[in-house]
């Protein structure tokens, strides 16, 4: 548990990471694309309140591991998937379960920003009004503003709540972008690459904002920087080739890796 | 020897006096002058393209702008209340049934001064239109007080008239060759001269429908039909074509009954038109039972036919919608129906519509399925439903282009006009839209 030396004094770790119930179990994925495996079996329990980064070269699965959590995957043809992911102790992959309703627990941010073409209120009021959250104008109002608050975002654009979403810069979209999904009441915020086409500054604030949301949500991030890896998340997995190749707090994956193979990715001989 | 290449091209090119910028080589000359023809050649296609268009719009505008004047004659009628109303009854049958040409004979004799003649006489009535008695026929229905006056009315003068007017039939002609004898064309000039022979705007040929004299002829008729069928190609072709390009877009797999299915949408949008004709003769006519000539007919023939372009249109500016938006709206929670209806199509919807109107257009100016399902018809009455039969803009100037009265070349040029206006105005309507919604990301 050495959190604390990684992080910086203020944020205190008032949570003990590993007492926690798993809030994700993940047992044996495999996923398929048509013939292609992509996943060999990945085993991963995701814990309540932090902030779990996958890591490891372009094409070694820890996007299309991310997307099986909110069965995104769903989407793409001749996509399949094998094993079990359990939220809370629900198979996500039982047949009676609302991918409706899983996505409104499991919230995702995309890489590239992508707000609808529509205002601002409207971006963030979406993910309420189609789940009936509000009960009228005033609790939406009221929504809108918590989740823009939440996010960062409020006091950037109290003023044009009712200008497009598209006209923000792309550090701001990508907040909105965090404010819509925040809006429905996640449990789980998924976030792939978040921070990539961002400018550093923009980054910097999205990864403060990562680590207040920690408090309240479970964030799984997907990330190529090592060094954002090690900023925001408490716990780190990384992935090599379609396998887990190992996973543990983020302090000791980064000074102190079992594998071989993990040692040489963060130190940069290869990826 | 790939050893020793290298370094002699170096040691080459370091004895070769040195590159000048300036503009003497011949090799640089000759490219510029192979640009500059090549240039040339794209100012050229565009100049042809332009002077053929020019020359289009410039015979159409000189032969159709005439046709927006018709010659009016003024005559003093006299409404005989003892004709009109025998009785003092004023009986809206009796007005219906009454022999209005006589009254406007009587009125032409006494103006001209014809005596008893009846060769006289016959030469006289043919400077009136044969559809005079309709024109003072419905004055006096619309306002039946005008009975027992003398009242001063603006007749249509006959089509031979008009062209002399309008100087279409030449005076110098032998009068054997002419188809006014002298003694009408001295009659002519002399009303001309009293002020009541007049060219004066010519209502009847937008509000008239089909008729053999050019005078009395318009195209109300074909432009109501027209109408009407852009209404059914807008209520069936739109709905139908979204539905089924939505399907195939968004929910139907790809295999070889989807591939086969593509490649038949695609393919039916280069059948020709005339096939559809056939189609439905044979579907809404003959098995159907529909009625002939009737512009829902014809409006479900060319829906079918603009069904293609509408669902490729659509498929496009779906495919066009980026694959982020979709993904944020799941990412939400959105179900496939919400993807779709709240964000997927209205971002597509410009698209859609540019690309439905641009199918309308080429189906309002589409002639051969028309023909076939009998919209080729001597319609007089507007049609009042979509049911009645009608005519079309583009058959119309089909079947005045085929007319061999003079002033028909007149009313054709116009027809064409008014249906170019209509296109221009529906492609507009296209980029205006385009402009408008069209988003970028």
């Amino acid at each position: 548990m050495n959190t604390i030396a990684m992080k910086p004094v203020s944020v205190t770790n008032d949570v003990m990471p590993s007492n926690r119930s798993p809030k994700v179990v993940s047992r044996g994925v495999k996923v398929f694309y048509g013939e292609k495996e992509a996943l060999h079996g990945v085993d991963l329990d995701i814990h309540e309140r932090e902030v779990t980064a996958l890591i490891g070269p372009s094409g070694c699965g820890k996007s299309t591991f991310l997307r099986c959590m909110n069965r995104m995957n769903d989407v793409v043809e001749g996509c399949r998937i094998e094993g079990k992911i359990a939220i809370d102790g629900d198979d996500i992959y039982d047949k009676r379960i609302d991918v409706v309703q899983l996505r409104a627990r499991v919230g995702m941010v995309f890489q590239k920003p992508n707000p609808f073409p529509k205002s601002i209120y409207e971006n963030v009021a979406y993910g309420p009004r189609i789940h009936g959250i509000a009960q009228g104008k005033e609790e939406l109002d009221e929504i809108v503003e918590t989740s823009l608050n939440r996010a960062g975002l409020w006091n950037e654009v109290k003023d044009r709540l009712d200008k497009p979403g598209t006209g923000l810069s792309g550090g701001q979209q990508q907040r909105l972008c965090i404010a819509r999904a925040i809006a429905v009441s996640p449990e789980v915020i998924l976030m792939d690459e978040p921070c990539s086409a961002l400018d550093p500054i923009a980054t910097a604030k999205i990864e403060e904002l990562i680590d207040e949301l920690r408090e309240n949500f479970t964030i799984v991030i997907v990330t190529h920087s090592m060094q954002q890896a090690a900023r925001v998340s408490q716990r780190t997995a990384f992935f090599h080739l379609g396998d887990l190749v190992e996973v543990g707090d983020t302090s000791q994956i980064f000074t102190n890796p079992k594998e071989e193979r993990t040692q040489a990715y963060i130190t940069g001989r290869f990826g | 020897m790939t050893d020793s290449a290298l370094p002699m091209t170096v040691a080459d090119s370091a004895t070769r006096a040195p590159r000048k910028l300036v503009l003497d080589e011949k090799r640089v000359r000759s490219r510029y002058a192979a640009e500059r023809r090549f240039r040339a050649y794209g100012i050229a296609a565009i100049a042809f393209g332009l002077f053929f268009l020019a020359w289009l719009f410039i015979t159409l505008i000189l032969q159709g702008y005439g046709s927006l004047q018709q010659s009016k004659m003024r005559l003093d009628v006299t409404l005989d209340a003892a004709t009109l109303a025998p009785g003092g009854q004023v009986d809206e049958n009796a007005l219906r049934a009454a022999d209005y040409t006589a009254l406007l004979r009587t009125a032409l004799r006494t103006t001209l001064g014809v005596g008893s003649d009846r060769g006289e006489r016959r030469e006289a009535y043919a400077l009136l239109s044969n559809g005079a008695d309709n024109e003072l026929r419905s004055r006096v229905l619309a306002d039946p007080s005008l009975i027992g006056k003398t009242v001063s009315v603006w007749v249509s003068a006959a089509a031979d008239v008009d062209t002399l007017i309008k100087g279409q039939i030449s005076r110098d002609l032998p009068e054997n060759q002419r188809r006014l004898n002298n003694r009408q064309i001295a009659w002519t000039d002399k009303l001309v001269a009293d002020g009541r022979l007049e060219k004066r705007f010519n209502t009847a040929l937008f509000v008239n429908g089909a008729s053999s004299d050019p005078e009395q002829a318009g195209m109300g008729v074909a432009i109501i039909g027209s109408l009407y069928m852009m209404l059914v190609v807008l209520l069936t072709a739109l709905p139908v074509g979204v539905a089924a390009a939505v399907y195939l877009e968004e929910f139907a797999q790809r295999n070889r009954w989807t591939d086969l299915i593509e490649v038949n949408i695609n393919n039916l949008a280069a059948v020709p038109s005339i096939v559809f004709g056939l189609l439905g003769l044979a579907i809404f006519l003959n098995f159907f039972g529909m009625p002939r000539s009737a512009p829902v007919v014809g409006g479900l023939v060319l829906a079918l036919m603009t069904l293609p372009v509408v669902i490729i249109a659509t498929r496009a500016s779906i495919k066009a919608v980026p694959p982020s938006i979709r993904e944020a709206a799941l990412g939400v929670g959105a179900s496939k129906m919400q993807v779709i209806t709240h964000h997927v199509v209205p971002l597509a919807l410009p698209g859609i519509l540019t690309g439905t109107i641009i199918g309308m257009a080429r189906a309002l100016g589409e002639t051969a399925p028309l023909l076939l399902i009998g919209m080729v018809a001597f319609v007089v009455a507007a049609p009042a439903t979509p049911f009645d039969p009608a005519t079309a803009l583009p058959v119309q100037i089909y079947m005045w282009a085929g007319a061999p009265e003079r002033a028909f070349v007149e009313r054709t040029s116009a027809a064409i006009l008014i249906l170019l206006v209509f296109l221009i105005i529906m492609n507009a309507a296209a980029v205006v839209l385009r402009r408008r919604f069209e988003r970028r990301w």
